[in-house]
């Protein structure tokens, strides 16, 4: 169920810096953020930061770099929640 | 043959009207688009009054997508993206297709400082140690290029994209320079424009020189007084202005509207001799830059018949009329219509040439002459030169045929530009 919300949470965050030719219902679990999403690698730093803000935590430079895939990204939020 | 260049788009965001129809009736009725400002007075500015171009975010809403909206926070981007928008389609031209820019179509899109603040904001977060909260949209927002940058990428345009900055004088400074670049077959088509923030961090410098107006708080529509003698500084103003500068020949070839044809024009700079200061003009310098207007554009001083001058609204108006008249060598009732645009909408400072160009246009299109506002008092220095009855002080009906527009800047330079309705 958590993960779901994550999930659910996390699309809604992705969902403004999707190009015109990607939807929402393309997003996956393993979609990679640049390759597939086809997300601007500038606006990957604005996504981290609406992370940070929409989950409560702090990422750092080593998350980022991990963060490549929605899944890294849940990995990530599940991590940080849980030893907060 | 050389090239022919006109206009065939116009668009604006100007503190009296952020739609073409809407600021051709302010001009036609004189009516102010100058306002009182709660933060001004809040902040203790000596004026507390300006020309800020009045928006709500459904209607911002339709010129960003919702990503370029997320943390947009530069006043003076988003006035130049609606009016540059807005005078693409008013040239009936379309955005480039997905996989391909307009190779012939390019900017020059200019500010004198851009996204103050959001700069302002960047600051707070870098002072406090978090740098890193500023995620991607501080740089492209505080460029100086970002409006031609922002420009671009919604056009898709391939040419020259680029931003000028000669403070007061950048408006009418990127029409030249885009007259220039299609004169010379480099560009068939060019948007330009100028744009400035609004806002206590673009106006508190002006407002610590003490050349903003501080005895009208409680009338702001009377405030700015160009061509008074009760003038006492120029009302700060903010807003976007946009032409589409073609060549005749694309112009022809689309079946475009035209507004007027650009004869010409002439940039310099009075090298901050002879008189000339950073912050006032050398007057031979302004007299030649007109006399080499009219040269480049090949019309004499006669076909002149209507001036839009720059006109601040301080006391250097009368020099200013002076200059008009030495290179003209014109005075009296033999002078051309001369009109400030400053009284309605205030000094747009980096807007102004380009907001006051598309003001000047529009007067071919209606076949009038917009009335000076606020002229109780002509000043007596200007009287002496220029009979009243060619100082306008209400909108008249008049088909002019050439028009010289002229904006100086700090810095001591200058900017004159020819337009001519168009003849085939």
């Amino acid at each position: 169920m958590k993960e779901e919300n994550y999930y659910q949470k996390l699309k809604g965050i992705i969902k403004p810096y999707l190009p015109e030719d990607v939807t929402i219902d393309d997003i996956s679990p393993d979609s990679h953020f640049i390759n597939e999403l086809n997300i601007n690698s500038a606006n990957l730093v604005d996504i981290v930061l609406d992370v940070e803000d929409a989950f409560d935590i702090t990422l750092e430079n080593d998350d980022m770099d991990q963060m490549q895939t929605v899944n890294d990204a849940m990995a990530i939020i599940d991590k940080k929640r849980t030893s907060k | 043959m050389k090239n022919r260049v006109v206009v065939t788009g116009l668009g604006i965001c100007a503190p009296n009207g952020v739609t073409l129809a809407d600021f051709t009736k302010t001009l036609q009725e004189g009516s102010s688009g100058i306002s009182f400002q709660q933060e001004l007075k809040e902040l203790n500015f000596g004026c507390q009054v300006a020309g800020k171009p009045k928006l709500t975010s459904e209607y911002i809403n339709k010129y960003f997508t919702p990503l370029q909206l997320k943390g947009l926070n530069a006043s003076g981007l988003v006035y130049g993206v609606i009016a540059g928008t807005d005078a693409w389609i008013d040239a009936g031209l379309s955005k480039a297709e997905e996989d391909e820019p307009d190779w012939d179509s390019g900017i020059i899109f200019g500010t004198g400082i851009l996204g103050v603040d959001k700069f302002r904001e960047s600051i707070h977060f870098i002072d406090a140690g978090n740098t890193r909260r500023l995620g991607s949209t501080s740089v492209i927002q505080t460029m100086a290029s970002g409006i031609s940058a922002y420009l671009g990428g919604i056009l898709g345009t391939g040419n020259q994209v680029t931003t000028n900055s000669s403070a007061c004088t950048t408006g009418t400074e990127g029409v030249i320079m885009a007259y220039d670049r299609i004169l010379a077959g480099k560009a068939k088509r060019i948007l330009t424009g100028s744009c400035s923030d609004s806002g206590p961090y673009v106006w508190g410098g002006f407002d610590a020189m003490r050349i903003l107006p501080r005895k009208h708080n409680d009338s702001p529509a009377t405030a700015s007084r160009p061509l008074s003698a009760s003038a006492s500084g120029f009302v700060p103003g903010s807003g976007a202005g946009a032409l589409v500068l073609e060549s005749l020949q694309s112009a022809k070839q689309r079946g475009a509207k035209i507004y007027a044809e650009v004869l010409g024009g002439a940039i310099n700079s009075g090298g901050q001799r002879g008189g000339g200061s950073m912050t006032a003009p050398n007057s031979i310098s302004v007299q030649r830059c007109i006399k080499m207007a009219l040269k480049n554009s090949g019309v004499g001083s006669k076909d002149i018949e209507a001036i839009n001058g720059h006109l601040t609204a301080t006391g250097k108006d009368p020099v200013e009329v002076l200059n008009w008249s030495l290179a003209l060598e014109r005075s009296g009732l033999d002078f051309p219509y001369i009109n400030s645009f400053k009284g309605i909408m205030g000094h747009g400072l980096a807007a102004a040439g380009s907001m006051e160009c598309v003001a000047a246009l529009l007067q071919f299109k209606e076949g009038q002459i917009f009335g000076n506002v606020n002229i109780v008092d002509l000043h007596p220095e200007i009287e002496k030169l220029v009979d009243k009855s060619r100082i306008p002080v209400k909108t008249i009906d008049y088909k002019p045929k050439t028009i010289a527009k002229a904006s100086f800047g700090f810095g001591d330079v200058n900017a004159c530009v020819i337009f001519k309705t168009f003849k085939d």
